[in-house]
């Protein structure tokens, strides 16, 4: 699906497997611009944090834990999952994080 | 990356879980009712909680769905399908599904299948992670074949330590360590441990794994890895990602560190510990003053079985048991019943289990880093008019 497609179009096109084997397959949603990430100021998170997963991810996430919380998280992408994110980029996406979620 | 545009959020129902920034969408993925969704993609979707006041059997349209990776198939052909079983055996098997069905024995189970974070989003102090209810477990029947006729076929060879399992699932690109899990051995060859090809009497949801998922009573739901098509015997322990360095928990008595501290030692997860829950009535409901109102919930453990199930209603002073209803097997859910008669105004109800082992459930939380297992006493405020 493509952005802006509501997440409630996936649909399944199976087959019952009592009938034959016939392939099964999945149409599934790629996930929305969550609200508290729509402003151009969020644009360094929106272009660096939705490769692996949708950004709900992000804004479900605990409020308040402070900054070094999400200096931590961010980092976790870079440097456990390879994130391929710029330094700087990295560093104003967490700065953005803590300034928007506290 | 088909980058996203600055859609707004899909119009839809939502629900407040009752914790801090818990407003989720109610989203219907696929072959699923509308649950309660955490991310889109991957898709990752608790249980409604009304559900479990349906029935025992947590219903396969309403099974909760968790993925780690956002690479899943979208195609899944069960004629070309092949489970494939190696590493340290004397006889590899490439199994198709005929195969697997017609070729070994079959078995049934209920049992429980619960992530290891259900309940997250309760956790003091808050840790990062999926942001749970409690409705990332469920109990459904599973219909398979024995992970040990397909271990003992293929000739495991002496010195094996362990078993991995690997699912169609992949990375979203490939800096992200695959998904697999391991099992030591002996566990492995239980003769419990399942590979699950159907669900409450119909195919596995393409959600929950279609076509095939490890099932791995008792233990939380990060070992039942599905779209499994690789079993692998290994001669030593294996030191992937997802066993090494994620999925620990502090290796003591109580898996628990003081809140927000940190464990010297870990190992990793395993068996579920003993939880209880209210599901007749919910949090602030309303019942009637000076007569029997019966309550009603389930419980369940990591497979010694429910042995008693009790309320409270003065805070944890007195106990009252309660009678257990229906007995699917030691890793089911197990009903309760039980009528109290509150006199008007609001009462705080405390239900906890026993286990056929002895275990209980404490009545302060215990904390983890990653907030994992929690099963404090669960408390539900009631208002008797
Ligand atoms: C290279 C892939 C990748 C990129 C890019 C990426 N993430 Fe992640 N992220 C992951 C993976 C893998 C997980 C773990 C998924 C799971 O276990 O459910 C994850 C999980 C998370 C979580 C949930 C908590 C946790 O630690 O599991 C948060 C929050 C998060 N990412 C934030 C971000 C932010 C912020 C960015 C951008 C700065 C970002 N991610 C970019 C791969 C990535």
């Amino acid at each position: 699906m493509r952005a802006g497609m509501l997440l409630f179009g996936a649909a399944l096109i199976a087959v019952p497997a009592v009938i034959a084997a016939r392939p099964v397959s999945i149409e599934l949603p790629v996930g929305t611009v969550p609200a508290e990430l729509a402003g151009d100021e969020a644009a360094v998170v929106v272009n660096n944090c939705a490769a692996c997963h949708s950004l709900d991810y992000i804004v479900t996430q605990p409020r308040g834990k402070g900054a070094q919380f999400w200096r931590d998280a961010v980092a976790k992408m870079v440097n456990v999952y390879k994130a391929p994110i710029e330094q700087a980029d990295a560093a104003a996406a967490a700065d953005l994080l803590a300034r928007k979620f506290g | 990356l088909t980058l996203m545009g600055k859609a707004a959020i899909a119009a839809g129902p939502t629900v407040q879980l009752p914790f801090a920034n818990g407003e989720r969408q109610l989203a219907k993925l696929p072959q699923k009712r509308p649950m309660i969704l955490l991310t889109a993609r991957p898709p990752q979707a608790e249980t409604p909680w009304a559900v479990f006041r349906e029935g025992l059997i947590t219903p396969n349209d309403a099974f909760f769905v968790r993925y780690h990776l956002s690479g899943l198939p979208t195609v899944i052909d069960p004629a070309s399908f092949r489970l494939e079983i190696g590493g340290h055996v004397g006889t590899p098997l490439r199994l198709s599904l005929a195969q697997l069905k017609r070729d070994f024995p079959v078995r049934e189970i209920v049992a429980v299948n619960q992530c290891s974070g259900n309940s997250r989003g309760f956790v003091e102090p808050r840790v990062g992670g999926g942001q749970l209810g409690n409705g990332a477990m469920g109990n459904a029947r599973w219909r398979g074949v024995p992970l040990k006729a397909l271990l003992d076929r293929a000739e495991v060879r002496a010195g094996a330590r362990q078993v991995t399992f690997n699912g169609l699932d992949n990375p979203p690109v490939d800096t992200v360590p695959d998904f697999v899990k391991a099992l030591d051995i002996d566990h492995a060859r239980d003769g419990e441990v399942m590979v699950a090809f159907q669900m409450n009497g119909a195919d596995l949801p393409f959600l929950n794994g279609y076509p095939l998922r490890l099932v791995v009573p008792g233990h939380y739901g990060t070992y039942w890895v599905k779209h499994l098509n690789e079993i692998n015997v290994v001669d030593s322990e294996f030191d992937g990602y997802w066993m090494k360095t994620a999925y620990r928990i502090p290796d003591n008595d109580c898996n628990c560190v003081a809140p927000g501290g940190k464990p010297d030692k870990t190992k990793p997860i395993g068996r579920f510990n003993i939880r209880s829950f209210v599901t007749s009535h919910a949090d602030g409901a309303r019942i009637a003053a000076g007569r029997v109102v019966e309550l009603a919930g389930i419980a369940f453990d990591g497979g010694s079985g429910i042995a008693r199930v009790q309320l409270s209603a003065d805070d944890g002073r007195t106990w009252q048991d309660a009678r257990l209803g229906e007995d699917l097997g030691r890793y089911s859910f197990r009903p309760w019943r039980l009528g109290l008669t509150l006199d008007r105004g609001r009462h705080r109800i405390k239900v906890r289990a026993i286990s056929v082992s002895g275990e209980s459930q404490p009545l302060e939380p215990r904390w983890q880093p990653a907030g994992y297992m929690r099963n404090v006493v669960e408390t539900l405020t009631v208002e008797a008019v």
